[in-house]
């Protein structure tokens, strides 16, 4: 049966598009070497557009009204320039009642898009630019440390990483956040209350990895402006010990926090990058394998959810579980040593 | 059956569901076709694998360990068709989807209890999630509604308003936000447009449309005049637009399509077919209700002389929507179903890890008890809003209640693969709440869609396929309804065997009762009502009905319509438990 793959690997190349969700400018330039801050491509957006419908406002057809119209499309307005003249003795006009640009001018109408945004897009990680996509971003390769989460609340950061988790079920706490880590990525337990979501935000982090977040926590999350990452789930989950393992012996290490919206689609997924100096570049992951003997799997549900163990056998068949349902299974050896037969679409393999 | 009735093909059916990817062979058997074996595989939409070929090859895989038949080429696994001489591949393919992101749909129509009400309808035909409306009581500037459209990032824009030949003015001006709205979007995210609205303004909306939607499809008018809302043509012009927009979005679906000679359909709409099709070729006097509790949707389809009413909602999905419950229904209403003592803040975490992983299975007792009342309060939300939609002659006897129905037909992974036939007869009891004498029919391996899909193809398949029994017979069901405290008698129930011997229930309210009968057997159901209670025949009315056996027998539901549950969470659950092993634990 097919494996889902959850990266928690300590060296691995790391291949990541960035783009802007509307068309834009690149400025950044095929084998460039990008710092996470670095800006690579900016695009005016604008969220608003106004219509100004001529033939409507001067009582004519659609056709004498494009006559009447001053602009083309394209054009960038001021406000209060003229749009659209009708003459006669007591002049009428329409003139532009924002700044903007015309977008469509034609059919006795002018449409503009008004409110402009510039939005910037940052490389978000260190790397060296391996494609150019004409108006939307750039692809960026890189070599380090990767760890998938499962949850984010989409926005991204980097800074360097103070872990204040000792034990993989420790919680963090407003408590432990004191202005020594202003500007930090913080690696996190649990998370249970708000305060310590606004403490964060009052330093600021930077960003929090957490192992697991209280689920009514979650629109409090999205209103931070730092990224988080939540590694396990929802729950007092523990931290699952393959990231533990990984993510504090990376302490002090300068790290990417991309928490992006888990899309099961397009794949895109919330993640840590630690950028490593390498000699010579490893082999990018795979994202699926087989179950076989011996693989490393993450338990993605209880009894013995978000533990890690080898599989020692797959099991013919379909094999009866605690529950009652029957389901094809693997016997698993945990950690701590216990043996568990766990359905098989419950686990993934860590790698 | 005359040999000329059946065509002598093999056919692969194959179910791309979003957690399972079932294939199934439908073959001729002694000269009537016969469902075969079924073979499934998680399904492989989703990240990492983004490619619904993998899953559907490993579904087809393990139909071949367990029939023995080659049915993929060993040097190439790729699909063999037409069967061979030496007994490899198959003749024909038919296919059903579900699996996919919910649909964004902007709906527009006019007036909105007219066009509007129409379009929601049409939309809740399939996996769409409406994520914006307009029509004429929008008091919003067109350019506000047009920035609305592009905000909603829609994949898909259903276009109503107008009978045949009536107004068009108002029609024109929404088509214009509506056109504004594809031009601003980039090419590549430009949404599908199905057009169901004023039939004479097909070549304008081609004119206005045509230039900017992702895809525009001219289609039947979903209220011809006032009077008649016809949603059937549009639901098929619809259909066809869901499974382009999913070739355009996963893998392998444009291979699945291929394969199937374009014989695919979205999973709901074939099922909907289907008990259109069964309502009508038995000649269902009261209705037929079948129900789907699925990863992506959970669907309902009821047809009532031939007249289709198909619900499909992907917020009451046991998949990736489980985080989004919360906003139709209160943690009180799940907890209800509960029969162990788990905490609310422990099912609360449970639906946003479960949406992470939608494939998953409970593994424990505890999670298997949050699911099934997950499931339940879906399940019951479900129905009752697609009852909204139920045609005016299916009226139930009383305010809140379900229309007596001939049949209900249930199916998806939490009732099929549950712990027992048992259980799920009872979740599907407690969700429902069917009135009247009815038999359950369990769809173990979701094979009413493929059916529903093949019909196009081979007519005699699915009949033959449900005459041969390929449903299991959960049992039939007595409801009733009274008005009495609880432990009053309300029916008195004896059930007389071919052989003559007999069975007896005295029946309390709040009771469940059962009175074996196996599958394949028949007897005769006497029901005497007590106290003005209707066990079916009207209120207080007696008789005698020939039944047929199911697994659990005849099943008396005398605990109340609608079910009132206890308020003390303790006595609640012990209550459960006792139906719990009433139907056999």
């Amino acid at each position: 049966m097919l494996a889902p793959v959850l990266h928690v690997l300590p060296l691995t190349t790391i291949v990541r598009e960035r783009t802007l969700p509307v068309a834009g400018k690149v400025s950044a330039h095929l084998n460039q070497r990008v710092s996470p801050t670095d800006v690579i491509a900016e695009a005016n957006f604008a969220r608003e557009h106004v219509l100004l419908n001529v033939a409507r406002t001067f009582n004519v057809s659609a056709n004498v009204a494009d006559k009447m119209i001053k602009v083309r499309q394209g054009d960038r307005l001021m406000q209060g320039t003229l749009v659209a003249d009708a003459g006669g003795i007591i002049p009428r006009s329409i003139k532009a009642p924002r700044a903007g640009k015309v977008m469509v001018a034609g059919g006795g109408q002018v449409l503009m898009e008004v409110g402009d945004t510039k939005i910037e897009l940052r490389a978000g990680l260190p790397g060296l630019v391996t494609r150019v996509i004409p108006e939307r971003g750039v692809v960026i390769r890189t070599a380090g440390a990767l760890i998938q989460g499962v949850w984010g609340n989409g926005r991204i950061d980097n800074g360097l990483m103070v872990s204040l988790i000792e034990k993989p079920d420790d919680v963090l706490t407003a408590e432990r956040l004191d202005v020594s880590l202003r500007g930090s990525v913080i690696l996190g337990g649990h998370v249970r209350d708000a305060d310590t979501l606004r403490a964060a935000a009052e330093l600021p982090v930077r960003g929090l990895i957490l192992s697991s977040l209280y689920s009514p926590l979650i629109t409090n999350a999205y209103q931070m402006r730092y990224p988080i990452l939540v590694l396990d789930g929802f729950g007092a989950m523990p931290m699952n010990s393959s990231a533990f393992k990984l993510l504090t012996t990376n302490n002090k290490r300068e790290a990417t926090v991309n928490a992006e919206h888990f899309d099961r689609y397009n794949g895109n997924r919330p993640e840590v990058i630690i950028p490593l100096p390498i000699s010579t570049e490893p082999e990018e992951p795979g994202t699926y394998e087989t179950f076989t003997v011996g693989q490393t799997v993450r338990m993605r549900r209880p009894p013995s959810a978000g533990m890690i163990g080898t599989i020692s056998s797959l099991r013919p068949g379909l094999s009866e579980l605690a529950s009652g349902l029957r389901a094809a299974a693997a016997d698993v050896k945990l950690e701590n040593g216990e043996m568990v037969i766990v359905p098989l679409v419950n686990l993934e393999v860590v790698g | 059956m005359p040999a000329s009735l059946v065509q002598n093909e093999s056919i692969l059916g194959i179910d791309v569901g979003a957690a399972v990817t079932r294939a199934v062979l439908f073959d001729v058997v002694e000269g009537q076709y016969r469902f075969v074996a079924a073979g499934q595989a998680p399904s492989t939409a989703e990240a990492p694998f983004k490619d619904i070929g993998l899953g559907v090859r490993e579904a087809i895989t393990n139909l071949q360990n367990i029939t023995g038949s080659t049915l993929l080429g060993p040097n190439d696994n790729n699909l063999i068709t037409p069967s061979q001489p030496d007994g490899s591949g198959v003749d024909a393919v038919v296919a059903t989807i579900s699996a996919g992101p919910a649909v964004r749909t902007v709906v527009v129509g006019l007036l909105p209890d007219v066009s509007l009400k129409s379009a929601r309808k049409l939309a809740e035909s399939t996996y769409s999630r409406i994520v914006e409306t307009l029509d004429l009581s929008d008091r919003r500037k067109s350019d506000q509604q047009m920035d609305s459209i592009v905000r909603s990032r829609p994949d898909l824009v259903l276009l109503t308003g107008g009978t045949d030949g009536g107004a068009s003015r108002s029609i024109l001006k929404m088509l214009e936000a509506v056109g504004l709205a594809c031009y601003l979007m980039p090419a590549e995210k430009r949404p599908m447009v199905l057009y169901a609205g004023n039939q004479k303004l097909g070549n304008d909306v081609q004119e206005l449309l045509g230039g900017h939607a992702g895809k525009l499809e001219i289609g039947h008018n979903v209220r011809p005049s006032l009077e008649t809302e016809d949603l059937a043509p549009a639901s098929h012009e619809l259909a066809s637009l869901v499974v382009k927009l999913r070739q355009r979005e996963i893998k392998g679906v444009d291979e699945l399509f291929l394969w199937a000679g374009g014989n695919l359909l979205p999973t709901a709409y074939a099922q909907g077919r289907m008990i259109r099709f069964l309502s009508k070729l038995y000649e269902s006097t009261r209705g037929l209700l079948c129900v789907n509790i699925g990863a992506s949707a959970t669907s309902v389809a009821a047809g009532f002389a031939g007249e289709l009413t198909l619900g499909v909602y992907p917020q009451f999905g046991l998949g990736e929507n489980l985080a989004g419950l919360l906003q139709h229904t209160e943690i009180e209403q799940i907890m209800r179903w509960m029969p162990l003592d788990i905490s609310s803040n422990t099912v609360r975490e449970y639906l946003f890890q479960k949406s992470l992983y939608p494939s998953a299975i409970p593994a424990t007792k505890d999670e298997l008890a949050i699911s099934q009342a997950i499931a339940r309060q879906a399940l019951f939300m479900a129905v009752r809003t697609a009852q909204k939609d139920f045609p005016s002659s299916a009226r139930p006897s009383q305010t809140g209640l379900l229309p007596k129905l001939d049949l209900i037909l249930a199916g998806g992974g939490v009732v099929s693969e549950g712990t027992s036939l048992g259980q799920s007869l009872l979740l599907l009891l407690d969700a429902i709440q069917p009135v009247g004498v009815m038999p359950f029919l369990l769809d173990q391996n979701n094979l009413l869609p493929l059916l529903g899909a093949s019909a196009s193809l081979n007519q005699y398949l699915p009949v033959q396929v449900i005459e041969s029994g390929a449903f299991i017979g959960l049992g039939m069901v007595v409801s009733v309804v009274a008005s009495a405290n609880y432990g009053d008698q309300v029916l008195r129930a004896k059930l007389t065997y071919s052989d003559g011997t007999e069975a007896r229930a005295e029946v309390k309210f709040g009771g469940l009762e059962i009175l074996p009968l196996p599958s394949g057997q028949t007897a005769r159901l006497s029901l005497q009502p007590l106290r003005r209670a209707d066990a079916g025949l009207g209120p207080g009315r007696s008789g005698v009905l020939p039944v047929t056996g199911g697994a659990m027998g005849v099943v008396i539901d005398a605990r109340g319509r609608p079910l009132v549950l206890p308020g003390d969470a303790v006595r609640r659950r012990e209550l459960m438990k006792r139906w719990s092993y009433m139907v056999g634990g």
